[in-house]
């Protein structure tokens, strides 16, 4: 696949949160909130910046992608359709029996993930262990993680970045989906992160902090860092909004885990077609 | 040979074992790491971190990106051993290992000294007295102990060889050297020390040399032993168990809590097939103390003395 160019990602992500909310709608469950924060990210991502292969989806050379907030799947699940790892249709049996797509992401059902995730802050750890391994080996592959705000708070998550600023992982990019937003309330309510990308440089992380629904900002940070090899592990914290495309999800913190009926369905698909152009 | 004719006089730990064949696998396979958490030294794993470096990862005091970053490790084929003590390795990084390594079934093995009550002066804290349930309990899980420095070895290879999750224990003390260096082992089949005809006991681990002793016992007293070392209690080898029950009656003996562990194994075969009666000899569900390892086994009944009354009791013969 040709990478997208940025009026294209754009679209691309229309399409992406249109095709998490359907799903969630379909399911009548999951996490549409925290998926559509995270649209815009993965869409650059999939359609432009990992060096993956659909057709051949365990390729040992390819980038890898831990979804350490596995809860907010459906926008993972929406950029592995969408690339074809899995035919379209099954976007329809999300949390069914059977289906590549879980509740969580399952890599023994779902060609595409790169590991089972769902239990909050222990995706990074597998992240560091898959570009440990690569830096070992002298691959070239990189390691994308995306971790939630609130999941920041598990304390294996700094386990995990102080053993990435060690083995000195420069082919490791975190991102922090900072939507301020976490199943009880505002992150500064339920346990405040403080400046979180300052703990992440403190901690020896190379840092930056963007605009996460500018897709221009998202694909010049990409551009930027992409051939950084400075012995630093890079993290990126992204300014974004819970439920970011459909506006009675924006910032309602009701919408973490809560699926829209008939009638919320139809008025997301809109708001998304109309609102992100 | 007759194993009571051996001479049990030698005495090695099995962490020990663990540590020697862990560097002559990961010479032999460069995928072979060792993700240690500071406990390197004790864990006898020093000598593969001074060796192979490039396959060595020490995450410092963090058990729990230990387990994730080997489940990340073995995604790209390499053959992590988690190296820590058994209460850590069970319980600290017992929700990473169900999420991260036996929930997708990766290649990951744990592998951990200190089991049971041989960190005796270390105290209650330090003593592993469930790990073993813990882990007979997570689906895709293995779970080993080996009974001397020789068959650990060879069980430590096998884990290496066969692919997805392996508990393997190891003590912090020296017990008795039972196997000949070239003894072979299979994971899930246990291994027959002794025919016998009235009575069956099962033991592993730490606890078979007592049942050896208990053995020669007994046999002089006229009760005729079967003897058993059940180094893997999961899968259990329900075939030999099975054969043992024909006896109808069976000791077990383990340095382990009773409830979840080679006592619980055994129990649930015996009561499955309705028939035979087990005695469970092995930590009388509490926590143990500091003192010495003979006066905590003493403590909770894992004594020659104790199943050779045990026997003689199920077979009603008076000593």
């Amino acid at each position: 696949m040709t990478a997208l160019n940025i009026e294209e990602l754009k679209e691309k992500a229309i399409e992406m949160r249109k095709t998490v909310v359907t799903m969630v709608h379909k399911a009548q469950s999951g996490h549409p909130g925290g998926s559509l924060s995270a649209a815009d990210l993965m869409t650059a991502l999939y359609f432009k910046e990992m060096n993956i292969d659909p057709n051949n989806p365990d390729w040992e050379d390819r980038d890898r992608f831990v979804l350490s907030k596995g809860h907010v799947c459906p926008i993972l699940y929406s950029a592995l359709a969408l690339r074809g790892y899995v035919p379209y249709e099954k976007v329809y049996a999300l949390r069914e029996y059977g289906s590549p797509f879980q509740g969580h992401p399952d890599m023994k059902k779902c060609p595409g993930v790169d590991i089972s995730t769902g239990s909050l802050g222990q995706g990074l750890s597998t992240a560091v262990g898959m570009a440990l391994a690569g830096k070992r080996d002298k691959e070239n592959y990189r390691v994308f993680s995306l971790l939630g705000d609130g999941e920041c708070q598990e304390g294996q998550i700094w386990e995990a970045v102080q053993s990435a600023v060690k083995y000195q992982l420069d082919n490791l990019v975190v991102f922090v989906d900072f939507n301020n937003l976490q199943i009880d309330g505002t992150c500064d309510e339920i346990m405040p992160l403080q400046d979180i990308e300052k703990k992440f440089e403190t901690f020896g992380f190379e840092t930056k902090r963007i605009d996460g629904h500018s897709m221009e900002k998202v694909v010049e940070m990409l551009d930027e860092i992409r051939d950084v090899k400075n012995g630093k592990p890079k993290c990126v914290v992204l300014d974004t909004v819970k439920g970011r495309g459909v506006s009675y999800m924006e910032n309602v913190v009701d919408w973490h885990g809560a699926a829209p009926n008939d009638e919320q369905l139809e008025k997301a698909i809109v708001d998304i077609e109309g609102g992100l152009k | 040979m007759n194993i009571l004719e051996k001479d049990l006089s030698t005495k090695k730990t099995t962490r020990e074992a663990f540590g020697d064949e862990v560097v002559k696998l990961g010479k032999e396979d460069r995928n072979i790491y060792v993700v240690d958490a500071d406990i390197a030294k004790s864990c006898k794993t020093m000598k593969f971190a001074k060796e192979l470096p490039e396959q060595h990862v020490n995450v410092g005091i963090a058990e729990q990106n230990a387990a994730g970053l080997a489940a990340g490790l073995s995604t790209t084929g390499k053959v992590p051993f988690v190296s820590t003590y058994a209460v850590f390795g069970s319980l600290r990084m017992s929700e990473q290992i169900r999420q991260e390594v036996c929930y997708p079934k990766l290649n990951v093995k744990v592998a951990c000294s200190h089991g049971g009550l041989t960190p005796a002066s270390d105290g209650g804290s330090h003593q592993a007295v469930e790990d073993m349930g813990i882990y007979r309990s997570m689906p895709n899980m293995t779970v080993i102990m080996g009974s001397d420095y020789y068959s650990t070895r060879k069980l430590v290879e096998q884990a290496a060889e066969i692919y997805g999750p392996v508990y393997l224990r190891f003590t912090r003390g020296a017990i008795p050297v039972i196997y000949d260096e070239n003894e072979e082992f299979e994971i899930g089949k246990a291994k027959k020390l002794h025919e016998g005809k009235d009575i069956a006991i099962i033991a592993n681990g730490d606890a078979v040399h007592l049942a050896i002793e208990a053995t020669k016992e007994l046999e002089k007293l006229g009760i005729s032993v079967k003897l058993l070392d059940m180094h893997t209690i999961k899968p259990i080898d329900r075939e030999a168990v099975v054969e043992c029950l024909e006896l109808g009656q069976i000791i077990t003996v383990e340095d382990h809590n009773i409830l979840n562990g080679l006592g619980s194994a055994v129990s649930e075969v015996a009561a499955e097939e309705g028939k035979g009666k087990v005695k469970r000899i092995g930590i009388q569900d509490q926590f143990g103390e500091s003192a010495p390892y003979e006066k905590l086994l003493e403590l909770n009944g894992i004594t020659i003395e104790n199943i050779v009354n045990t026997a003689n009791d199920l077979v009603g013969v008076k000593v």
